[in-house]
């Protein structure tokens, strides 16, 4: 076996050529399952358009799977002025081999500067792939993007468990990838009138070339899902005990948000520990947080101080919790939390209804 | 079968505080851990070798002091510890770092035969980045499976294995064949305990070192700060929110009145779907 001692090794050199003044333009890697693109894929295209403007540079979208030329079509609709598409069999789940082969085909093609994806469990997989075969710099999860008078996208992302921001980049290597936390950034309001051009891509992997084979996908619709909640409603020790969880899924059903918790409601085995909140859970980002029966102590607050509107209910005027919410209410939560769910049901209703 | 197990110590991440005057990170007398999901890829490796039979090869790059790390995970049962270290590594971002592990898993190979399997965490709760896993398995041109939380099945014979992946929205179950590389989370197994004689071992046991010396066809030009594209042009300590809270009064009924009404004059009313 003397001629396996020269072992291959992907991802030393770029292939080609090297001319990175080439590289125009943003692509966003749209991300999608049984052809539903997932949100984030639209908040990206949001804040890469104005990145793009900034840059006088085309935004591209890459769209990859089975019958999904109506993503293609939505892409447009959301921000992409080129959208490239790959249809076919091969491509109907995700698998990194075929997908990551379309992806590095397309950048190696059309040469854009910057490339984004979410940085979901996806998101993830096919970016740590394709930045390592180009190769190139990978920023991850970042929750900041913009782009300076050189070009260089400055992606930051946080750091050790949220205490710091890190501003990243790359100047060594085109195109610059990062992957963006979901929720982060805000879709454009979809417009269908927008026009844009989709260019069909060619995927030309056959299935027998493919090892891996999804054999089954199965839903989990109970999966607790903080991270990507628009609309958190958490509770602490004021609850005083697993039944209190039940006032907060009514206000959180009205509104469609997760129910979740502080460590020591996990802790006292109230609710699972999924659903913390916090330096030791899960750092979450929703629009609206309901902190009630939480004290706001440093270790829950970090995990969820980057909620854009917080609203704390709480019996003690003192707790600290109030520094950080937009809005405060003292008081007892097993009156107010009742009250809250009624007045938002008669806000929404004849809304919904209509 | 050959499995091979990459681990990395990090600091333990609880006790990393920021000065408050400097703003910048604390790390003296901070502890090293093995990085958490590390430790659920040793059990697993460990589990197939008691199952099937497997020699089971633990990696980390890092300094010197990650032989502790190595020490634990033979202490649980594995047959060598690897620790690669040279001054030429440090500063590595993810793709120097995957070329650098790339390298190690290939003389592994040479060494102790070839590697069926590679399990690395599904991320380090420092760099936290998850791209090292995806980067090896690219590197080296294995099958790569990421976040798998059951392994339903492996058939040592013909190499093929079925594995459950926990993804946001779900589980998927995918068959592969190895040499694979697979990236796990917690629910994958609980790690086992150091048994007496295991420690006995651990005691004795010198890790082996690797340094840039021992790799024949190592770019140097491609490890450490040198070899990695991305560039951290600065850290900071985000500006703590000013809010100023807006604190409603009157009975129950008229703070919840308010605080609706507060909150449809926000932009919630059009990002939530309110109206
Ligand atoms: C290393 C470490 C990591 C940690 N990680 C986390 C983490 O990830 N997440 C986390 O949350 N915590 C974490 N903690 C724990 C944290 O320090 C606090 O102990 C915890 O957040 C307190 O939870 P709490 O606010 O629910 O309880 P408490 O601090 O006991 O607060 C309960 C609050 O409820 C109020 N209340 C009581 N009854 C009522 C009522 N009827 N109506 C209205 N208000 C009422 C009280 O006034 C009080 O403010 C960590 C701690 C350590 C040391
Ligand atoms: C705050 C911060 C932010 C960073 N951001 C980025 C970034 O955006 N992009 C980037 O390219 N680099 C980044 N880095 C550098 C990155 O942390 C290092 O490259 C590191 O060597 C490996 O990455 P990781 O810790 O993210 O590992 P992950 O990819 O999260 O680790 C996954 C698994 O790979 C294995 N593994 C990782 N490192 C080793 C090792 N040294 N030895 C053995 N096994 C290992 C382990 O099994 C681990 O569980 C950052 C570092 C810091 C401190």
């Amino acid at each position: 076996m003397a001629e396996d001692k020269r072992r291959k090794m992907i991802g030393l050199q770029p292939e080609g050529d090297v001319d990175w003044s080439m590289y125009r333009g943003i692509m966003v890697v749209v991300e999608q399952r049984s052809g539903v693109a997932k949100p984030v894929s639209w908040q990206l295209l949001g804040e890469a358009r104005r990145l793009a403007d900034k840059l006088d540079a085309p935004l591209m979208a890459l769209v990859m799977g089975q019958d999904v030329s109506h993503i293609a079509q939505q892409a447009i609709g959301y921000g992409a002025d080129i959208v490239y598409h790959a249809d076919a069999p091969e491509l109907k789940d995700y698998r990194t081999r075929p997908y990551s082969r379309v992806c590095l085909k397309v950048i190696k093609t059309y040469r854009p500067e910057i490339v984004l994806m979410g940085a979901t469990y996806t998101g993830r997989d096919l970016a740590g792939a394709i930045a390592t075969h180009l190769p190139t710099g990978l920023t991850a999860d970042s929750t900041q993007l913009d782009v300076d008078d050189e070009r260089l996208l400055l992606a930051s992302r946080p750091a050790f468990s949220e205490k710091m921001l890190a501003t990243i980049l790359c100047k060594q290597f085109k195109p610059q990838m990062a992957t963006v936390r979901a929720g982060v950034f805000q879709a454009l309001p979809y417009d269908e009138k927008r026009t844009g051009k989709i260019i069909a891509v060619h995927q030309d992997m056959h299935e027998n070339d493919i090892v891996t084979k999804v054999l089954e996908f199965v839903q989990d619709d109970n999966r607790v899902n903080l991270e990507d909640a628009q609309v958190i409603v958490a509770g602490g020790r004021g609850l005083g005990g697993p039944d209190g969880f039940k006032l907060l899924h009514e206000l959180a059903n009205v509104l469609g948000g997760t129910v979740a918790a502080s460590r020591a409601a996990t802790d006292l085995g109230w609710i699972d520990h999924a659903y913390q909140v916090g330096q030791t859970g899960t750092t979450v980002r929703p629009k609206l947080y309901f902190a009630i029966g939480i004290s706001g102590a440093v270790q829950h607050v970090v995990g969820m101080q980057n909620s854009d509107y917080i609203v704390a209910i709480n019996k003690d005027p003192n707790a600290p919790i109030f520094q950080i919410a937009n809005y405060g209410i003292v008081g007892d939560l097993f009156e107010i939390v009742p009250l809250l769910t009624k007045a938002f049901q008669e806000r929404l209703t004849p809304v919904m209804a209509r | 079968m050959h499995i091979v197990v990459c681990i990395k110590q990090v600091p333990d991440s609880k006790e990393i505080k920021i000065d408050p005057k400097t703003n910048t990170l604390m790390r003296q007398g901070v502890p090293a851990v093995v990085n958490y999901y590390d430790m659920h890829g040793v059990e697993e490796a460990l589990r197939i070798k008691d199952k099937y039979g497997a020699r089971v090869t633990v990696i980390t790059m890092g300094p010197p002091s990650a032989d502790k790390a190595l020490k634990q995970c033979i202490s649980l049962g594995a047959d060598e510890g690897v620790l690669v270290s040279d001054r030429a590594f440090a500063g590595a971002d993810t793709l120097a770092t995957s070329y650098v592990l790339a390298s190690a898993i290939y003389k592994a190979a040479d060494t102790w035969g070839p590697v069926d399997m590679i399990f690395a965490g599904k991320q380090t709760s420092d760099g936290d980045t998850g791209q090292v896993g995806p980067g090896i398995a690219c590197r080296i041109d294995y099958e790569q499976l990421t976040y798998v939380q059951q392994i339903e099945d492996i058939n040592p014979d013909t190499g093929e294995l079925i594995v459950h992946r926990h993804l946001e929205d779900g589980v998927e179950r995918v068959k592969t064949r190895t040499p694979v590389l697979i990236t796990v989370v917690t629910e994958l197994n609980t790690p086992r305990r150091a048994s007496l004689p295991g420690m006995l071992r651990a005691a004795r046991y010198t890790p082996i070192v690797w340094t840039t010396n021992d790799f024949e066809e190592l770019d140097r030009s491609k490890i450490g700060l040198r070899g990695s594209p991305t560039i951290v042009s600065k850290t900071w300590v985000p500006e703590p929110k000013h809010v100023s809270t807006d604190m409603l009064t009157g009975t129950g009924n008229e703070v919840a009145a308010t605080l609706v009404e507060n909150l449809f004059g926000t932009e919630l009313k059009h990002s939530l779907g309110w109206a």
